[in-house]
């Protein structure tokens, strides 16, 4: 008879046995912070369809001090949010062949942040040219 | 052990399937000097204190793929992790993560070698050729494609540093991911149309969620995280273009 007995470990609160993989888990969860500033948006197009008291009610309440803290602390997740997938960006992409050779993981992070930090300027500057 | 008499505590997780319900640490204080690794701490401790530890090795150069374990809570080949780097502090060693244990550090790999087997691991040509016709080439750009997934030795690390597969231990996982990328990308190859629904299937790529720390602690740059994600996109690629091109191959 197999005196085998195979013991399995439980997978319980495995997110805390490594930095690593406390760390996935804060990267992971600034998604929320993206979702949560989806749905303010998301209110300010509701608002805007309800006329213009309503719309100047919203954007209203978006100046009180309570919504700049607020959106100063989405901000900081999603600028984390941004950061963590570019960081991961080399292993979830094929790789980029530059001049015959493989380009570097850093440099394809840094890249995508730069562009990423291009964009979000470019944006701001439109916005702030129509909000003037 | 004459000229350095350094001692290292050693707590090193056990378990007896013939005696023991669940396993448990104990501690061994072993006599060490700078160039053993925390292999040869295990071996101390196998031959001066208790023959009945049980544990893989072979090679002592990483290469084998046998000693693999965790070290302090991380997937390490025991035979390139030095006790000195732990010193004066207790290390503490166990069997890989998210694998069964079979008895004190060694795991019960037959999942494993079932994904091996299950992705085809060998050449299918295109069309076969016979030897008069002559050999399959192969271009150094070709050969690039897919050399550094070759590396791999099976050491199963990146499984115990996968929380998807310990979660779900069905995921093909990254190590046969990349080893079923290897043939993918290899140009003599022409099987990747069956490979797919392994990819594509409830036990593929799709349980990884990208943590990707397998691709951290392998110790041969095989880089699995990569060839899963890639294949993310294969497979999300081969379920939509079938509807522009319909060319049968996966379900």
């Amino acid at each position: 008879m197999s005196k085998r007995k195979p013991y399995v470990r439980s997978m319980d609160g495995w997110w805390k046995k490594n930095p690593y993989f406390v760390e996935y888990m804060i990267h992971e969860s600034t998604a929320l912070f993206v979702a949560a500033y989806c749905l303010v948006l998301l209110v300010g197009v509701i608002r805007l369809g309800q006329g213009e008291a309503a719309w100047n009610g919203w954007l209203a309440a978006m100046q009180s001090p309570l919504s700049v803290l607020c959106h100063l602390v989405l901000l900081a997740g999603a600028v984390y949010h941004t950061y963590s997938w570019f960081k991961i960006l080399p292993i979830t992409m094929p790789p980029v062949i530059v001049g015959g050779k493989k380009m570097a993981p850093e440099a394809l992070t840094g890249t995508a942040l730069a562009v990423a930090a291009a964009a979000g300027l470019a944006l701001l500057a439109l916005v702030w040219r129509i909000a003037l | 052990m004459s000229e350095n008499h350094k001692i290292i505590e050693i707590e090193v997780l056990r378990y007896n399937p013939e005696s023991d319900e669940e396993p448990h640490l104990e501690v061994y204080k072993v006599p060490f000097t700078d160039d053993m690794s925390v292999l040869q701490g295990a071996q101390y401790i196998k031959d001066n204190f208790d023959g009945s530890l049980t544990f893989r090795w072979s090679c002592r150069m990483a290469i084998c793929g046998s000693c693999g374990m965790m070290i302090n809570g991380i997937p390490k080949l025991s035979c390139e992790t030095f006790l000195r780097d732990y010193y004066p502090n207790r290390i503490r060693i166990e069997a890989l993560a998210h694998f069964p244990i079979e008895k004190d550090l060694v795991v019960d790999l037959s999942g494993f070698i079932e994904k091996l087997e299950a992705i085809q691991p060998y050449i299918i040509p295109k069309e076969p050729k016979t030897l008069a016709e002559g050999e399959y080439l192969q271009t150094p750009k070709e050969f690039n494609a897919y050399i550094q997934f070759t590396s791999c030795i099976n050491c199963t690390l990146c499984y115990a540093a996968c929380p998807q597969f310990g979660l779900n231990p069905d995921f093909i996982g990254p190590a046969a991911m990349a080893l079923l990328h290897r043939y993918n990308m290899d140009s003599r190859d022409g099987a990747s149309a069956s490979r797919m629904e392994l990819v594509a299937s409830e036990e593929g790529v799709y349980n990884c969620s990208a943590v990707g720390y397998c691709s951290e602690v392998c110790p041969k740059h095989v880089d699995p995280a990569s060839a899963v994600n890639i294949n993310k996109a294969n497979a999300a690629k081969d379920y939509f273009l079938r509807f522009l091109s319909p060319k049968g191959g996966s379900k």
